[in-house]
């Protein structure tokens, strides 16, 4: 049977869905393998060394950069509080002394003959990791952090911003068609991450973020819109570190598109449920998704699960959604996977496949197809 | 010894594309080529896999027996195996580098220079004039990690502060390379050699330190030569040593691996050289742009980072202006609904035009794109700066300052277009108008494609330095570049100067092998095509007195051009292009010129 490789997002109603937490400098582990963990708890710790200042001793009190260690009266190593006195000339009979004071709290780590030169460095910077997700922790990495799995439903969304985030799913609207109007937005969403269907304008986004609103998937969005929110033309999607509080997880694309129907209906049923989400996105070689994480209980798994990182092509009967004009965002059936390359209207010529959309069949080309990954 | 048969992968950061070329009838050509995903990254984190189903697809194509027990076979032995195997590499991101120099516009610029030459990203210049404060550098040398930073900085015998300074600033940050946690950072030193010394007492420890010859050894004279070599060494033994399979490939190769864009600028280096033409090459990605030149001998290669058609689309309609991107479109389309369709394109780069109007619309970002690399590429092609210069009483009625661009595009022999909207184009004549919109050549300036990007390879292969096997490597390199690597598009003719509204520019008369003429005018405001093959063809070329197809305002030349698969193209729109304002008479103007030249199917004026 003709089967094609072609890139697809996971829409899993149950799997295994297992995350890296690793510093970024070597450390601490400080939990245990198989030691159940919630998204808050500290998986692992370190610490980054500390910021520098710089200090040009020689220019500040006049002198030769060789004679500076005659003029220090800190030694190498040394605490120092900031404004604290570290380097003093002898002056004309002890009048006309000048002197140079510690640039910040920290330690006095290196002074240059050549430069006249001092470095301090400051306290370093406690860095942790946490779990992110509800789960147990499946192995050990020693000294940079852990693997953390968790059984659950897994959906992927095609492009979001802003970083990780936790809270209780709530569907604010009745069908995936349904746009986020900013009268939807109340003081009772906050700490919840929130689910429409088409759609949400700037305006209702903007209200999310001040009624602290802990995350919101959604069909689709404005890209014009990203400018107001991020402070910046988002250029390349490379999203994650912005630091904006609730993150948006788009499941279609840009624009108005209805939120795909496998997505909403799974969303729906586990309304309620305690969730994690992760906007972060690299549409790069080694591209990073948005995603929702689902942890469920043992009485919720059916048993039929599937590991999140398979991967398979798409064949007849595949389900797929298109993902470029002119029929953008339809979710279709494969029908038959032509070996032969085919001239499209732009005479570009092209792998195709034939996919049924309500009953009637398009030939599109097989790189404009995404494949809807469900079980 | 002869080389009958060679092997070359080029390991891309989605594919790998393998090249056999075999001699035949004394004449080394391209024989098959076969490709696959590179597979670097999870789960497979082994580059010889991908490397492996490239040469395998070879291997079926050619019906030549390649590989035994997961190796390639070298020597040959009859039809068995290939005398040389070669390979490039960017897979992994490429290579990433920040430098550092004390003036930002003078030592700076050299390691900028040096950095991409050897064909690697520069992320960030350190100089000591930047702007940025030492604690600001330091955090901004921790937060990027680059693979490699080359230190650079005043001239031999010069004053040494400044340099031992910015080595200061290094050892500070501490830095820690971007792969594997284990391995100290390599550091190139490539300034001032009497702050040697110094430079090995700071950072001696905590870096993997090399010392070469001074980058600027005297203000007038750059020498990038070392740093260059260094870089290519480290980029093997330190950057590529910690990506997952390349010490078997290492093992494999014949010749060091080289940085793909490094392959490339070598070869476009060597064409220009052995040709004594002026040559401008480009390649567009999905995320980035290189551009390489060589002019006055001068090699220069830019990476314009964030302009691309796919990852870093959306960059070039924000850098560009949707205004820009919208003036060649010859349609009517709705801006909001257009912003949505360049996002959706940029989160699934993969996609490709099935409309006519998604292809025009990718078509038109490309112009941009290229316009705008090109720019940046201009702008740092120049000559030195900070030199002093004797003037003469005539300087003083030209103040030609130091640093200025060696672009110059009537002098411009040869412009090879190459990644894929360029070279995938449905129709040559699309890659041709790209090319002439975006780059505005000027007099007499040949254009190609690169139709499946051989040149890393072709690079390689040229650049293998072991005895007995170098000449003959070199020899088919370019011969294979001359007959299977470009496909010829034709020739531009575009006369300059100030132009009226239909008033006459050039008459051109045209004597083919065939020994047929054919004399063409051009008037202004027009685009012409003349369908001619790739072969030599008698031309004269008559400018009207205040225009320059090359000779100077209004002088003739009698020339030998080529055609191509597109012809010749004669453009009398002027320099620079201006396009009307007004919305309708522009899409009249750009479908008349789409028309005139066969660019797309069923356009109507």
């Amino acid at each position: 049977m003709a089967h094609s490789y072609t890139p697809g997002l996971k829409v899993l109603r149950e799997t295994i869905v297992t995350k890296d937490r690793v510093l970024p400098l070597k450390g601490e582990v400080v939990v245990t393998q198989g030691q159940t963990v919630l998204p808050s708890d500290v998986v692992a710790k370190t610490d980054l060394p500390g910021n520098v200042q710089m200090v040009n001793i020689a220019n500040i009190l006049n002198i030769d950069p060789g004679d500076v260690n005659d003029v220090m009266i800190i030694s190498i190593g040394t605490a120092v509080t900031k404004d604290e006195l570290i380097a003093e000339t002898k002056g004309l009979f002890g009048f006309f002394k000048s002197s140079v004071k510690a640039p910040v709290d920290g330690t006095f780590e290196s002074i240059s003959e050549v430069t006249g030169q001092a470095v301090f460095r400051e306290a370093p910077i406690p860095v942790e990791v946490d779990a992110y997700m509800r789960g147990k922790v499946e192995s050990i990495l020693p000294e940079e952090g852990v693997t953390i799995a968790t059984k659950g439903a897994f959906i992927q969304g095609i492009f979001g911003i802003g970083g990780e985030s936790q809270g209780e799913l709530k569907i604010i609207v009745s069908s995936r068609d349904e746009e986020i109007t900013p009268d939807m937005i109340s003081a009772e969403l906050s700490g919840k991450i929130i689910v429409g269907g088409s759609f949400i304008s700037l305006e209702a986004y903007q209200k999310a973020i001040a009624a602290k609103v802990a995350g919101v998937v959604v069909g689709g969005f404005n890209y014009s819109d990203l400018e107001p929110i991020l402070g910046y033309t988002l250029g390349v999607a490379i999203t994650g570190s912005e630091d904006i509080g609730t993150p948006l997880v788009v499941t279609e694309g840009y624009g108005k598109i209805k939120m795909g129907d496998r997505t909403f209906d799974l969303l729906k049923q586990f309304d309620g449920h305690s969730v994690s989400i992760n906007g972060a996105t690299q549409i790069r070689a080694g591209v990073i998704r948005p995603e929702i994480v689902i942890p469920l209980k043992d009485a919720e798994l059916t048993g039929a699960h599937k590991r999140a990182a398979t991967t398979e092509g798409i064949k007849a009967g595949s389900l797929v959604r298109i993902i470029r004009a002119p029929y953008f965002g339809f979710l279709g059936t494969i029908v038959s996977l032509p070996p032969e390359l085919q001239k499209m209207e732009s005479e570009t010529m092209v792998r195709v496949a034939e996919v049924e959309i309500d009953g009637k069949v398009y030939t599109i080309p097989r790189s404009n197809l995404e494949m809807v990954e469900t079980n | 010894m002869e080389l009958n048969s060679i092997l070359a992968t080029d390991c891309g950061s989605t594919t790998t594309k393998a090249i056999l070329i075999e001699k035949v009838n004394d004449e080394y050509r391209l024989r098959v080529r076969g490709e696959a995903p590179t597979t670097v990254e999870a789960p497979f984190e082994d580059v010889t896999k991908g490397v492996l189903n490239a040469v395998m697809e070879v291997e079926e194509l050619s019906g030549r027996k390649l590989l035994e027990d997961g190796k390639i076979i070298t020597p040959q032995n009859g039809n068995t195996g290939v005398d040389v195997y070669v390979s490039t590499s960017s897979a992994g991101g490429g290579l990433q580098m920040m430098v550092a120099g004390v003036v930002k516009s003078m030592t700076g610029e050299s390691a900028e220079r040096a950095a991409l030459g050897a064909g690697s990203i520069v992320m960030d210049v350190l100089a000591s004039n930047d702007g940025r404060l030492p604690h600001e550098k330091i955090s901004r040398i921790r937060q990027l990690r680059p693979d490699m930073i080359l230190l650079s900085g005043g001239i031999d015998g010069g004053t040494t502060k400044h340099v031992a300074e910015l080595a200061e600033i290094l050892a500070a940050a501490n830095p820690k390379p971007r792969l594997g946690q284990n391995y100290k950072l390599p550091v190139i030193y490539a300034g001032n050699k009497k702050a040697q010394d110094t430079i090995k007492e700071t950072l001696g420890e905590i870096t993997d330190l090399d010392i070469v010859d001074n980058i600027r050894p005297v203000l007038e004279r750059e020498n990038l030569g070392p740093s260059r070599d260094k870089i290519h060494d480290l980029f093997m033994e330190h950057v590529m040593a910690q990506a997952p399979g390349y010490k078997k490939l290492m093992s494999w190769t014949d010749a060091p691996i080289m940085p793909t864009p490094g392959a490339v600028g070598s070869l476009i280096e060597m064409i220009a050289r052995e040709e004594n033409i002026q040559v401008v090459g480009v390649d567009i990605g999905g995320a980035t742009t290189d551009i390489f030149s060589v002019f006055e001998g001068q090699f220069n290669r830019t990476v314009s980072a964030n302009l691309g058609m796919s990852y870093s689309v959306c960059n070039v309609l924000a850098e560009a202006g949707l205004d820009n991107v919208l003036r060649w479109v010859p349609m009517d389309i709705n801006r909001g609904e257009l912003n949505n369709r360049i996002g959706n394109k940029m989160i699934r780069p993969t996609t490709v035009p099935q409309s006519l109007e998604e292809l025009i619309i990718e078509q038109a970002i490309a112009r941009e794109a290229l316009r705008l690399s090109f720019i940046q590429h201009k702008e740092f092609a120049v000559s030195l700066k900070g030199i002093q210069k004797e003037r003469t009483i005539s300087d003083a009625f030209e103040q030609s300052a130091t640093g200025e661009t060696l672009v110059n595009m009537m002098a411009l022999d040869l412009m090879v277009g190459s990644g894929g909207v360029l070279s995938h184009a449905p129709r040559r004549e699309q890659a041709a108008r790209m090319l002439i919109d975006a780059f505005l050549p000027e007099g007499i300036t040949q254009l190609a494609v690169d139709s499946i990007f051989m040149m890393p390879q072709l690079g390689v292969l040229a650049n293998i330095d072991k005895e007995g096997i170098a000449e003959s490597a070199r020899r088919a390199a370019l011969e294979v570049f001359e007959k299977d690597c470009l496909i010829r598009l034709g020739t531009c003719l575009a006369p300059v100067g100030k132009i009226k509204p239909g008033a006459q520019l050039l008459t051109t008369t045209l004597t083919f092998k065939d020994g047929h003429t054919e004399t063409h005018e051009i008037k202004a405001g027009e685009l012409k095509m003349i369908q001619a093959p790739y072969e030599p063809i008698k031309a004269q070329l008559i400018p009207a007195k205040n225009m320059d197809i090359g000779a100077g305002k209004g002088v003739s030349i009698d020339t030998e051009i080529y055609g191509g698969v597109v012809g010749i193209l004669i453009d009398g729109r002027g320099r620079p292009l201006v396009l009307p304002a007004e919305s309708d008479e522009r899409i009249h103007q750009l479908t008349r010129w789409s028309q005139a030249v066969n660019e797309y199917p069923e356009i109507q004026s």
